[in-house]
């Protein structure tokens, strides 16, 4: 019971806590894609995939007071800050969580950036497709953002790294 | 004269009691309502088992499939037609993209993705792509056609007027659909004057927008939208339906899992237990053969998929109360143990499920936030978000509304053995512990 909530305080307690909804959104996909039990349902949206169910149950999170949701101004733009309460903790501790613990993919991550983790998260989307149509789609999604060919061989590095970890 | 522009000798109508009629005149649409793959859409439930409280809910995902086509075609070929916005040479993609939007939807969509861990977004594409009658049509059109149609599906398409046209806050799958099950279900929510939306949608940039004389025509779709989610597609009853169909899928899994001998041998499913299945697999499904294995479990030796689907079957349901997961959740803990302890399997009889909407969200320049706003056209030219001109939308914008329900059998906890336990849980449940 309340298994899906108590994996999500996990995750987020395991990556010590995390800045930016959208960084959250594809550090989850990402997981999910590398075969961690994640159910949050992704579909394709501005900014890659995302999950409509994971932005509910954050909010939800944060209403039962198990995660802190900090507004970070940063000049341009706002950001927000997640983090693990001791009530937090108390729930995931009583409720268990089945999600295999693995700081280090959760640690690789939560250092990438969130432009970063958007051009990793679009190329996992395409992963049904040969590489090259991958990245012809990629920059037909995201022309505006102008991933460069490094950027392009660092994230498919990041992302065998990651497969390495054998997450599941 | 190509296949893409080929017109059929006649006009085809079908009689719809929410368009009136139907129209169909292209021969690629013709041909695609012929396919298997779409007829099968006819023998799945738009609503799941909404039917189970709302008895005329039995209407299709074929209904509604033909309802968003033809809204589609009825903007594509009246209301956008000739606008220099609007590039006419996505017509037969967009018609297409809104007619098999919703393909890949499998028997009872919500339960069997949970259980299976599986998205109807992807058979949606593996039917547009794979060795199907589907694809052979669209590749009629053109070899890389079903490709694109599957693109405008998955909200990767290059042209965003498309997309937004089939999914947006403001579509004309929502459109269909909330007239649609309004008009299944019986309830007076769910209405407002789509006559008036299409007439002022307009193409502008990579997006459709809404002259701003129709702002109170928007209005009231969004206040039905909202009246239709907690009324018809959140009913309690309804989810409690739900919450017993996942509760026979995950039972006939674990017992296939653990080597359980079944009378009745579950072999449409087997693929999906050890997730082998192929595509043919998924479309060999629909709620008939659903409906007949849980027909036949109700004899099986194992008493707890037996009952369960006895429950769903004769609507025997689970009762429910409101819970507060925050603060409650360690009282669930306390309750699973006493549920043990009566000989209930709190696995299968004690479960809890939450819901929640947001009706409408803008987005907000610098934020992180996802959804794409609907934009009103000023008759300066200048665009506006509507929630800053409409006071209405303003108070519900952002606000995310969630429920939390407790379900177990209320009659297992009244009856038999183990009394003193069993008093004790109703006692938890009814004193407002939980």
């Amino acid at each position: 019971m309340l298994q899906e909530h108590a994996r999500i305080v996990d995750f987020i307690a395991t990556a010590e806590g995390v800045t930016g909804r959208k960084k959250l959104q594809k550090m989850v996909y990402i997981m999910k894609k590398l075969n961690v039990p994640f159910k949050e349902k992704y579909e394709f949206h501005i900014y890659g995939p995302y999950s409509e169910e994971l932005t509910a149950r954050i909010e939800e999170l944060c209403d039962m007071g198990f995660l802190s949701e900090a507004l970070e101004d940063k000049g341009s733009y706002v950001q927000y800050k997640y983090a693990v309460t001791d009530e937090g903790m108390e729930f995931r501790n009583a409720v268990g969580a089945s999600i295999p613990k693995n700081p280090e993919a959760a640690a690789l991550l939560n250092a990438k950036s969130a432009r970063f983790l958007e051009l990793a998260s679009t190329l996992l989307y395409f992963g049904h497709m040969e590489r090259g149509k991958q990245i012809a789609k990629l920059h037909s999604v995201k022309g505006k953002l102008n991933f460069t060919e490094a950027e392009i061989e660092e994230a498919y590095r990041f992302l065998d790294e990651l497969e390495q970890l054998k997450l599941s | 004269m190509s296949y893409a522009t080929q017109k059929l000798a006649e006009e085809k109508v079908f009689k719809d009691p929410v368009h009136r009629y139907i129209h169909v005149r292209d021969q690629v649409i013709w041909d695609l309502v012929n396919s298997k793959e779409f007829q099968r859409l006819r023998r799945i439930k738009q609503l799941g088992t909404s039917y189970l409280v709302f008895h005329g809910a039995e209407h299709s995902r074929f209904n509604h499939s033909l309802g968003v086509y033809e809204i589609v075609r009825r903007i594509s070929d009246d209301v956008f037609h000739g606008r220099p916005e609007w590039d006419e040479s996505e017509r037969l993609t967009v018609l297409c993209a809104a007619l098999l939007h919703d393909l890949g939807h499998g028997p009872f969509s919500h339960s069997f993705e949970k259980v299976f861990n599986v998205d109807h977004e992807e058979f949606t594409r593996a039917i547009l792509t794979g060795d199907t009658e589907v694809n052979s049509i669209l590749k009629k059109v053109s070899p890389d056609f079903p490709g694109q149609v599957a693109e405008v599906i998955a909200k990767t398409y290059s042209n965003k007027q498309v997309v937004s046209l089939i999914s947006s806050q403001i579509d004309a799958d929502r459109m269909d659909y909330l007239q649609r099950d309004a008009y299944y279900t019986g309830v007076s929510y769910g209405h407002f004057d789509m006559e008036r939306i299409l007439r002022v949608m307009r193409p502008l940039d990579d997006q459709v927008v809404i002259k701003s004389s129709g702002m109170h025509a928007v209005e009231d779709y969004i206040m039905s939208r909202y009246q239709m989610y907690w009324q018809v597609y959140f009913h309690p009853v309804a989810r409690s339906a739900e919450v017993i169909l996942r509760k026979i899928l995950q039972r006939a899994k674990e017992l296939s899992e653990s080597g359980y001998e079944f009378q009745q041998p579950p072999t449409h499913f087997l693929a999906f237990f050890d997730r082998s299945f192929t595509l043919a697999d998924y479309l060999a499904l629909d709620e008939g053969v659903l409906m007949t294995y849980f027909q036949l479990w109700i004899n099986e030796r194992d008493p707890i998929l037996a009952d369960l689907c006895d429950r769903f079957v004769n609507r025997r349901l689970f009762q429910y109360v409101d819970f507060d997961p925050g603060t409650d959740y360690k009282k669930l803990g306390e309750l699973s143990a006493l549920f043990k302890k009566a000989g209930i399997d709190p696995e299968y009889y004690l479960i809890d499920d939450s819901t929640s909407d947001l009706p409408y969200d803008f987005y907000r320049p610098g934020e992180e936030e996802e959804r794409l706003p609907i934009q009103l056209l000023m008759p300066n030219g200048d665009i506006k978000e509507l929630s800053r001109l409409s006071q209405i939308v303003d108070a519900i914008s952002g606000k995310r509304r969630t429920d939390y329900k407790l379900y177990f059998p209320a009659e297992l906890l009244i009856d038999g053995k183990k009394k003193a336990i069993k008093q004790q849980i109703l006692e938890m449940l009814r004193e407002g512990g939980i």
